[in-house]
């Protein structure tokens, strides 16, 4: 999937044109009812081409040809839009399904292993997959351990260790085993897998229309519907007055009125949408659930991992109790010699940065005692019988007291001051004297406090969610700055934040991996699960990110909003369009039988056919001139609402009413050359 | 235009600038289901109606709420409809007026309820005192409650409240706003000299020896609820413009705060009720600014006066007073003609088919916008109604679900308010159509002015306005009957339909504030509300406005 960036082949722009020929079908058309009117117009000047007469006449042929003419292509240019985006996501699809050749599975029946193709595999069966071998299909791993190729699915092309129990279960039909040998336990029916949901999904197959899409096509109908009564009652004012009015040139003026620029692009606008989140790396399951993203008022980040790096550097040694800084760091150093653990390595790591020293020798030949969790210590045993130790203070604590040491009284106060600051202590021990501290710090990531700021501008409320005590909680709180935080939070507790935020109101979203995540994140209107993650979480949620990385939910939320404005940008530009196009055809309307109707002609168009064509033009090519910003979406930074509103009001808007009138009479200046 | 004609301007919009916000509270408070220090003056009264019509006090769902609006209204039609058809047969007929014709009877009914008052009978001569008394006042106080009752449980769905009960609203809107004001305004227009009698036509004896019918009767009290309640419809056939009607500046200036009142008051209550005192004000300095704009257009086009005439040489320096009562002079004229018609009063005290061309305009585009103030409650309905639009699309523009006072605005109200939308266009423009090309020789001009009647007289019916481009034969089986259904749709199906609209959004879970809502109680949300009842107003009627007033301007040769 990541190399799908490259966004036009010529192939989707040759099956696309195709496309847009065969879309013209009205049974098609119809699902979109303001082309559907241009489409109805084309047929009837059609029809006056043949039949000049039908209508009591009264235009030349060449007028009603090139007005047939341009609504056609009006129509096509809709239907390439349409195409182009669709287009995008059936070669992700292509891609996609080439992985999902027939597989031969080893189906365990009884003891006995059997080969069937993966397509007879149903829910519950257990089969074995091999080095070499591709996975048949969705599952769990219920025995053994290997490591997996994904990237046909994630684009990642490092192997993940996939093993029984845990986190880390999970496997996906179509990717490759590459080491060892797992037992897995299919977990979904054929056509049901995650593959083929995901290309049911960006072939747009199962695509159904939003609910904001829904409510913005109802006021376009309604729109359209006006201008139809304004078009069809004219001709009766005209003829009151003796003012004929031929029928191509009310239809120009019905199609240049209803909103054919926003009908046009609408469905590529919310195609499009999907596809970003796509060729984010993240699987949407419906629209419906990227335009909800873009109305989160709350998010729910888990600390570690998403906020901080989650593994905890030490930054700083406290010497306690007399004891010099020498001491401590160089026991500290000593005691993570042979200690593999992220911990262990930031010690000797931090001894380096600082340019302290130590003994190294004195580790040697000594016996490693492993981190755990009934003691909470890690440490060496020495050769001369000495036992270095460091851990949990409290654990430590323990342990020189039942050795018969002394605490020193600046302990406590220094541990409690590291936890403070939003630490870990770690206490550094020699038999019975406690020479100091290790200062844990969790990192916060870079660049993570610049976008909470950005989120509270998008009027986002972000909540962290972490295991730590409350003082540690509230100090990386503060160092990230998000909005609040739950400490020795409990999964039950994300599910009662959510609750409670969702009681308010607010639409919730969340990020999570394990199956204890995944209630939360059925609960949650927005739940993002890590495809590393567990199946019951991938199913609880409404959207699965390929890559695994939490924090990629603030550009999902980016996305949803671009969504929304992209839409509702090129709705007001459309609508604002009308004022030109009214002041070029209404004085060509009028202007033989009312002479003195030139004035409202402002923009000083050749003639009367020249207008009406030139106005026709605009509307058209405007079409495919907006194809790039409907599928990009249109420039979203981070501001408050206002501020928003203000320059999309001022670019679409003001724009909108600018251009036609700049763009027609251009196009007046070369269509005058003919008529 | 002289400093004095200034002067009276300003001070009547300051005046109803002024008196809007705290008419506005009381507004509130009178319609507040809570307990009030108000219930100590009308809850006797009130208990009282309430007892002995039977009426629980209890709150409806918006379907019976619509429901009882609607068929309470046919209701009254049925009774009134009798007493038009039987009037001569009827007591307080010393005039001896004859019973009224089947569709005009329809027309007029249909008129009354709706709270547009067309009238296609001349009053003095169509109907009898009884008729005008219990027929036509009635209706004035009732249709006025229901269109400010509707308004009311609009409101309080916005607000998320109970939707409420009509008939509880109807009559506290009586007993509580229309009843009192009325009564104070009619004696201080029987003090101007405005008529209040029984007593059947004055005969006079002219110099030459000639014997003239003068007529009179219970004007005062009719003239009060036909301002207040933005109903319109004259005493006598002229109108306001009579002398008995509106016997000078005082009096004119009173009405003209009268037709306000309401209007100007709603955007405060509803700031109240809502709980957001800013909106309201955005709104009403919104309506306020087209207002102005309007009032400026007209004031100019009639000043300039008419080159036809300054071609003949006659009236170079002079404003166009054709049409125009001289004891009122240009500048209250057209003052009053805005008011009348961005109120949808109706009532007139000028004739507004001899207004310049573009003068004209004003007064029709005020009815087609229907948002500059509008009708007693249904006016603010139809500028929420806007609002609602341009918040969904202002919501589309910042990435966010549009939302309103917390609460989502979805495909369901969207649906709703098109359907709304679209309605008003067709009750105006296809009716014109049918008449242009069935019965031209109804109207009385040719070319674009006669255009123009026509349309202004459905622009007029479909908005609850009522005021007409007279010159128009409009006493005939078809116009009775065609602007009669256009009133009656253009006034009910978007009551029922805007309740429908609230009921939803009160049934809907708000939404809570944060900083990335998008707010409407700003100026920059005023602007947008603007720009959307503009250009939506401008794209649906600029043909019409182009081929009737715009082209008689132009053609108009000096």
């Amino acid at each position: 999937m990541r190399n799908k960036k490259t966004m036009l082949s010529p192939k989707i722009v040759k099956n696309a044109v195709k496309e847009s020929f065969m879309k013209l079908d009205p049974r098609l058309m119809i699902r979109n009812p303001i082309m559907f009117v241009v489409e109805i117009g084309f047929l009837i000047t059609l029809l006056l081409i043949f039949m000049p007469d039908a209508f009591g006449g009264g235009v030349s042929r060449g007028f009603n040809v090139t007005v047939s003419l341009i609504l056609l292509v009006t129509v096509l240019f809709a239907n390439f839009a349409e195409a182009l985006a669709e287009g995008r996501g059936k070669a992700q699809a292509d891609s996609l399904k080439k992985t999902k050749k027939e597989i031969m599975a080893n189906k365990l029946v009884g003891q006995q292993v059997k080969q069937v193709p993966s397509t007879e595999l149903r829910k519950g069966d257990l089969v074995i997959v091999s080095q070499g071998e591709m996975i048949p299909g969705d599952g769990e791993v219920v025995e053994g351990l290997a490591s997996v190729d994904e990237s046909a699915i994630t684009g990642e092309s490092a192997p993940v260790i996939k093993e029984a129990g845990g986190d880390f279960s999970s496997v996906t039909g179509g990717t490759k085993v590459i080491s060892d040998q797992i037992k897995v336990k299919i977990s979904s029916d054929p056509g049901e897998s995650f593959l083929d949901r995901m290309i049911s999904l960006v072939e747009g197959a199962k695509r159904q229309k939003t609910p904001n899409e829904i409510a913005l096509n109802t006021v376009l109908i309604s729109l359209t519907l006006i201008f139809l009564i304004v078009v069809v009652t004219l001709p009766f004012f005209g003829n009151y007055l003796d003012i004929r009015i031929e029928v191509p040139v009310l239809i120009a003026l019905l199609v240049c009125l209803i909103p054919t620029t926003i009908g046009g692009l609408l469905s590529a606008i919310g195609i499009a949408g999907m596809d970003r989140v796509t060729q984010f790396n993240v699987l949407a399951m419906s629209g419906k659930a990227v335009e909800a993203a873009g109305d989160i008022n709350t998010i729910i980040l888990d600390k570690t991992g998403t906020i901080t790096f989650g593994n905890r550097m030490a930054s700083e040694f406290v010497p306690v109790g007399g004891a010099g800084l020498a001491d401590v760091s160089a026991w500290a150093a000593i005691s993570s010699v042979k200690d593999d653990t992220p911990e262990g390595r930031s010690v000797l790591e931090l001894m380096r940065k600082q340019g302290l020293s130590y003994d190294a020798a004195l580790a040697d030949g000594g016996e490693f005692i492993e981190f755990k969790a009934e003691t909470r210590m890690s440490g060496i045993d020495l050769r001369d019988g000495r036992k270095v130790r460091k851990g949990a203070v409290d654990a430590v604590k323990k342990w020189v007291i039942a050795q018969g040491g002394e605490i020193p009284a600046d302990l406590d106060p220094g541990s409690d001051a590291i936890a403070t600051a939003g630490g870990t202590p770690l206490a550094v021990a020699v038999d019975h004297r406690v020479f100091g501290l290790i200062y844990l710090k969790d990192t916060v990531k870079p660049g993570m406090r610049e976008r909470f700021e950005q989120m509270r501008e998008m009027g986002i409320k972000t909540i962290m969610c972490t295991g730590d005590n409350p003082l540690t909680a509230a100090t990386i709180a503060r160092e990230a700055g998000v909005d609040d935080y739950i400490a020795e939070s409990k999964p039950e507790d994300k599910i009662a934040v959510i609750r409670k935020e969702q009681a308010e109101g607010k639409l919730v979203a969340m990020t999570g991996d394990g199956t204890n995540d995944a209630p939360a994140l059925a609960q949650a209107d927005v739940g993002i699960a890590m495809n590393s993650g567990t199946v019951a979480a991938k199913e609880a949620a409404n959207m699965v990110d390929l890559d695994s990385d939490p924090s990629k939910i603030i550009e999902v939320v980016s996305i949803g909003k671009q969504l929304l404005m992209t839409r509702g940008a090129l709705t007001t530009f459309s609508i604002a369009n009308d004022v030109a196009k009214y002041f070029a055809i209404i004085p060509a309307m009028f202007m033989l039988a009312i002479p003195e109707m030139g004035v409202l002609n402002v923009m000083r168009l050749g003639s009367p056919d020249s207008a009406i064509i030139s106005a026709l033009i605009f509307n058209a090519i405007i079409i495919p001139l907006l194809i790039p910003l409907a599928m990009k979406g249109i420039a979203y930074k981070p501001m408050s609402s206002s501020k928003l509103l203000a320059r999309n009001l001022f670019i679409y808007g003001v724009g909108g009413v600018i251009a036609p009138f700049a763009g027609i009479k251009i196009i007046d200046l070369f269509v005058h050359l003919w008529i | 235009m002289t400093i004095y004609s200034w002067v009276a301007i300003l001070v009547t919009l300051g005046l109803a600038v002024l008196i809007a916000k705290p008419a506005g509270l009381y507004l509130a408070k009178a319609f507040d289901y809570e307990k009030n220090g108000l219930d100590r003056w009308f809850g006797p009264v009130e208990r009282v109606i309430f007892h002995a019509s039977g009426i629980r006090q209890g709150n409806q769902t918006w379907k019976m709420y619509a429901l009882s609006a609607v068929l309470s209204n046919l209701a009254m039609m049925l009774i009134v409809y009798l007493i038009f058809r039987l009037q001569g047969f009827l007591p307080l007929n010393p005039s001896g007026v004859s019973n009224m014709e089947p569709t005009l009877a329809f027309n007029t009914v249909v008129a009354f309820m709706t709270n547009t008052d067309l009238q296609h009978y001349s009053g003095e001569s169509g109907l009898s005192y009884f008729s005008q008394m219990i027929g036509i006042v009635f209706m004035m106080f009732t249709s006025t409650a229901t269109g400010v009752a509707a308004a009311m449980a609009f409101i309080r769905g916005l607000a998320g409240k109970p939707i409420g009960n009509f008939f509880v609203d109807l009559v506290r809107a009586i007993t509580r706003v229309l009843l009192p004001m009325s009564f104070v305004s009619a004696l201080i227009f029987a003090a101007l000299g405005v008529p209040q009698t029984l007593a059947s036509s004055a005969i006079a004896h002219t110099l030459q020896g000639t014997e003239q019918q003068i007529a009179r009767g219970p004007i005062a009290s009719f003239l009060s609820i036909k301002q207040f309640g933005n109903n319109g419809g004259g005493f006598v056939g002229v109108n306001s413009a009579h002398p008995f009607e509106n016997p000078g500046g005082f009096s004119n200036m009173l009405q003209i705060l009268l037709m306000m009142l309401i209007g100007t008051s709603l955007p405060f209550a509803y700031g109240k009720m809502v709980g957001n005192a800013k909106q309201g004000r955005v709104l009403f300095v919104s309506m306020l600014m087209m207002f102005i704009v309007m009032l400026g257009v007209l004031l100019s086009a009639e000043s300039a006066g008419n080159p036809a005439f300054h071609a003949l040489g006659i009236g170079h320096d002079q404003v166009s007073m054709e049409g125009k009562e001289v004891r009122f002079g240009m500048a209250q004229s057209a003052l009053f003609a805005t008011v009348t018609t961005a109120t949808e009063t109706g009532a007139v005290n000028t004739m507004h088919d001899t207004l310049t061309p573009i003068g004209g305009m004003v007064p029709l585009a005020n009815m087609m916008l229907n948002t500059v103030f509008g009708g007693a409650g249904v006016g603010i309905m139809n500028v929420l109604m806007y609002a609602m639009i341009a918040v969904f699309l202002s919501g589309l523009m910042v990435g966010r679900t549009p939302e309103f006072l917390g609460k989502k605005l979805e495909g369901k109200e969207m649906k709703l308010i098109a359907v709304n939308l679209l309605v008003t266009p067709f009750l105006i423009l296809a009716p014109t159509a049918l008449a242009l090309l069935a019965y031209p020789d109804t109207i009385s001009n040719p070319g674009f002015h006669g255009l123009t009647q026509a349309i202004y007289e459905f622009t007029s019916s479909a908005n609850n306005n009522g005021s007409g481009f007279e010159g128009l034969g409009d006493n005939t089986p078809f116009w009775n009957i065609a602007t009669g259904v256009v009133m009656f749709l253009g006034r009910y199906f978007s009551i029922v339909v805007l309740l429908a609209v609230a009921g939803s959004l009160a049934a809907k879970k708000p939404v809570p504030v944060t900083s990335g809502t998008f707010r409407t109680d700003t100026a920059l949300f005023g602007g947008v509300f603007l720009i959307i009842v503009i250009l939506v107003g401008a794209l649906t009627y600029f043909p019409a406005i182009v081929l009737g007033p715009v082209a008689e301007h132009l053609t108009l040769r000096p």
